[in-house]
């Protein structure tokens, strides 16, 4: 298999209500502007009453699965810490990662119960050194003027990944998925994810 | 170029291409995004939100009958509901073609079991086709519809989560009317009407109609045979196909597209060009028995693939190669981490109905929705959940079993949505056989869980047209209700709602209790926000004595702060209460929850 026709695989993770499913749904405009079959595949159903959101997504020259191997997420971007921990064993050695800085407490957290973990960039960066980025999403989006877009600030970030992407297609997802009146404030946002990194 | 689409989308966009004049459906999840789909996008097809998944299917088997294409949509569980017409549509046939779509979802992302639904096909002999990626779920769609009015029958449409709720490309087409001319035909009576005389023949034209579907499986593009190793093949549909061409690309593989009937003369080609043959299905052996009833010698099925939950690559790989998956190291236990189970959320009129029932001690006869999340500690206040409607007719059944020494134990408790979906028949049961339960409705505006779709209470049809609204106190006296056992509460008063809950339940008379004003927080039409005296409330470090006891009602804004101190007037105190104010939308039960008055309006 020529390396161009391998599948690469995308983990977003993060909690209800944070964009998430946008930012997949940008990601999938973009590889399909970029000529590649793309899959991607979320759980529904209770994301909004506060729990977590996972989305699998897929890109190559063709690809069956719309779920990712375990182990094998070549690409992890987190909105949230927590979110993110739990799915460190998921990525490769090699992967590379985007976290965003945000804590949303769970209800364990919130009783007292349990602690919400510590050091999660360093307990990345233990593991995959140079290739783990860290953005605070919220404080760039709050500099905006709207904490709503920290889903695209997190997408501008991430874009420095695909270098060969070109940009103008992340631009037109963005237009195409947002409503108009959204459109100067996302495009500021993904340009300041992009120079965040 | 290709269109990105949900499974989803890409049926409602087939049906459109498909000519469907009529949709209906009850919301589900994995299948709410089909109909909302339709309704927001194709304006040639009449769409509609049912009460339930039965009435959907009438509606659009009437539609077939009088010659349109027509579509009903549901969850695996919502075919069980509408099983009864499926069962006796599948002896009348059709005129113009009829698709039911079945959603399953294996791994129970969000139901309350996990079935295959692959088995009504056999039960009730009508074809299935099961899709794999989106462009086939636009694709089979429209091979349903030719397959339906070919052979005058019911076609179902099988997906699970991972094909509903997957996004993939697609090559979408036009849209074609359907050829078949509209109108009803009294003469056609003997072929609607099923009565013994009518059944017997129909039920000789099922089996006669299945010996051709037999045939056609045979040929029909649905299946196909990719021959690459003649040492190893897999016969799949649909996810389980997905993920073991993903793992083993170099086998052969039989792909059935259709799943019932079976291609007999394919499976027998495959059989003899691929020496050893593994059936890989997610959840029932349903092809593998088939195949080995047929007399075929199957190298593995489901004596090395789970029959239960979801299939994965992984899962897949292991069971073929017959070693475990490699998995990488282990940096973090995942087991370790607090988890983050869905929550009601802040300001929820959910919240404090169940802390009232808590504190007024009733056991809860509990339904499908929103509310079920009240089983999770530390609300702990719902007691069963088995299927939609349930309560009502379990607590009245318990009620009579344990006698008028239990009175004023017992309550059922389900959502406005559900109530209409099969909650008012057991209502009338139990005025009608001199019941003494207590039935709570509550009402906040719209079908909440599966992500706000209009119902007959809420004034509103599936494209936000304004429509008929159901009055719940008249639901009530109509089936037998007394009126002065019908009441309304305002659930955000937690003191009243108890003391109302516990009349109701010591009365020896069936009851209904309704919830008032109080819509679901995240309806934003209904401004639920208004009633709120205050948008939000903060702990008072001088009096918050570090009780935990505003933690008991799960408010996803209140938290613990540890940390050693006192209140103004001395008390000792291992840590406080502490309101998140970007989540505190000012509902006020946390407020009447604190018996030292440490909960105080804030300014935003």
């Amino acid at each position: 298999m020529k390396k161009d026709e391998k599948t690469t695989n995308i983990f977003l993770s993060g909690v209800g209500g944070q964009g998430a499913i946008l930012a997949s749904n940008i990601l999938g405009e973009v590889f399909i502007r970029a000529g590649y079959d793309v899959k991607k595949a979320e759980v529904h159903g209770m994301a909004q009453r506060g729990g977590d959101v996972t989305t699998h997504f897929r890109y190559g020259k063709k690809v069956y699965s719309p779920i990712i191997k375990y182990g094998d997420v070549d690409f992890l971007l987190s909105f949230e810490l927590l979110e993110a921990l739990r799915y460190i064993n998921w990525v490769k050695p090699d992967g590379k990662i985007v976290i965003n800085t945000q804590e949303i407490l769970p209800p364990s957290v919130s009783l007292g119960m349990m602690q919400y973990p510590q050091g999660v960039p360093e307990t990345f960066k233990k593991f995959f050194k140079e290739n783990v980025h860290v953005v605070d999403g919220l404080g760039i989006a709050k500099q905006l003027g709207n904490l709503q877009a920290q889903n695209v600030v997190l997408v501008g970030a991430f874009s420095n990944f695909f270098p060969k992407i070109k940009e103008s297609f992340f631009i037109d997802a963005i237009k195409k998925l947002l409503a108009p009146k959204l459109h100067d404030l996302n495009i500021k946002a993904f340009e300041a994810g992009k120079k965040a990194l | 170029m290709k269109e990105i689409m949900q499974g989803n989308a890409a049926i409602a966009r087939g049906a459109w291409e498909a000519g469907v004049r009529v949709a209906a459906a009850y919301p589900g999840t994995p299948s709410s995004e089909i109909l909302k789909d339709v309704a927001d996008n194709y304006p040639e097809i009449y769409a509609e939100w049912s009460p339930n998944e039965m009435i959907a299917v009438q509606v659009a088997s009437g539609a077939a009958v009088a010659g349109a294409r027509a579509m009903a949509s549901m969850k695996h569980v919502g075919m069980n509901v509408a099983a009864d017409a499926v069962m006796t549509l599948a002896y009348t046939g059709i005129k113009g073609g009829f698709m039911i779509v079945v959603a399953d979802d294996p791994n129970v992302h969000s139901s309350q079991n996990e079935q295959d639904s692959r088995n009504w096909a056999r039960f009730g002999k009508v074809p299935m086709l099961e899709p794999g990626d989106a462009q086939e779920c636009l694709d089979f769609t429209k091979a349903a519809y030719d397959i339906s009015e070919k052979f005058d029958t019911p076609v179902f449409l099988r997906t699970v989560t991972r094909i509903a709720h997957a996004d993939s490309l697609v090559q979408t087409g036009k849209r074609v009317e359907s050829k078949m001319p509209l109108g009803l035909d009294p003469k056609e009576a003997p072929k609607y009407v099923m009565v013994p005389a009518h059944v017997r023949p129909r039920r000789k034209a099922v089996e006669e109609r299945m010996k051709k579907l037999e045939a056609f499986a045979d040929k029909t593009k649905l299946n196909k045979m990719e021959i690459n190793s003649k040492t190893y093949g897999i016969i799949a549909s649909g996810s389980a196909y997905m993920y073991a061409k993903e793992v083993f690309p170099e086998y052969s593989f039989l792909k059935l597209g259709m799943v019932w009937p079976l291609p007999k003369k394919m499976i027998d080609t495959f059989f003899k060009t691929v020496k050893k043959v593994y059936i890989i299905e997610e959840l029932d052996p349903f092809f593998e028995t088939e195949i080995r009833a047929m007399g075929y010698k199957v190298f593995h099925g489901k004596d090395i693939i789970p029959n239960m939950y979801e299939l994965s690559p992984e899962i897949v790989e292991a069971a073929v190669k017959g070693k475990a998956y490699k998995a990488p190291k282990l940096r973090v236990k995942p087991e370790d981490l607090p988890r983050r189970p869905p929550n009601l959320c802040a300001g929820c009129s959910h919240r404090p109905l169940f802390y009232a029932l808590k504190k007024a001690g009733a056991f809860v006869f509990g339904d499908i929705g929103c509310y079920t999340l009240a089983v999770a500690p530390p609300i702990s206040a719902l007691h069963t959940t088995i299927c939609m409607g349930a309560g009502g007719g379990m607590a009245h059944g318990a009620s009579k079993a344990m006698g008028k020494d239990f009175l004023g134990k017992v309550v059922a408790v389900l959502g406005d949505s559900t109530f209409l979906h099969s909650g008012v028949l057991p209502l009338m049961n139990a005025a009608y056989n001199k019941g003494n339960t207590t039935t709570i409705v509550l009402d906040n505006r719209i079908t909440g869980m599966t992500g706000h779709q209009e119902h007959a209470g809420t004034g509103f049809t599936v494209r936000g047209e304004v429509a008929n609204q159901v009055d719940y106190k008249e639901i009530g006296k109509a089936v037998g209700i007394k009126e002065a056992n019908i009441r309304y509460v305002d659930p955000y008063n937690i003191k009243e709602t108890m003391e109302v809950v516990k009349e109701e339940m010591n009365k020896d008379e069936a009851s209904l209790i309704l919830c008032k004003d109080s819509p679901c927080m995240l309806l934003r039409r209904a401004n639920p926000l208004k009633k709120f005296k205050n948008p939000l409330y903060a702990v008072n470090m001088d009096k918050c004595r570090g009780c935990k006891m505003c933690l008991e009602i799960n408010c996803p804004a209140i938290s613990w702060k540890e940390g050693a101190g006192q209140t103004a007037d001395g008390q000792k105190r291992k840590g406080t209460a502490y309101i998140n104010p970007d989540q505190c939308v000012g509902c006020e039960v946390c407020v009447q929850v604190c018996k030292f008055d440490a909960i105080e309006p804030a300014k935003k």
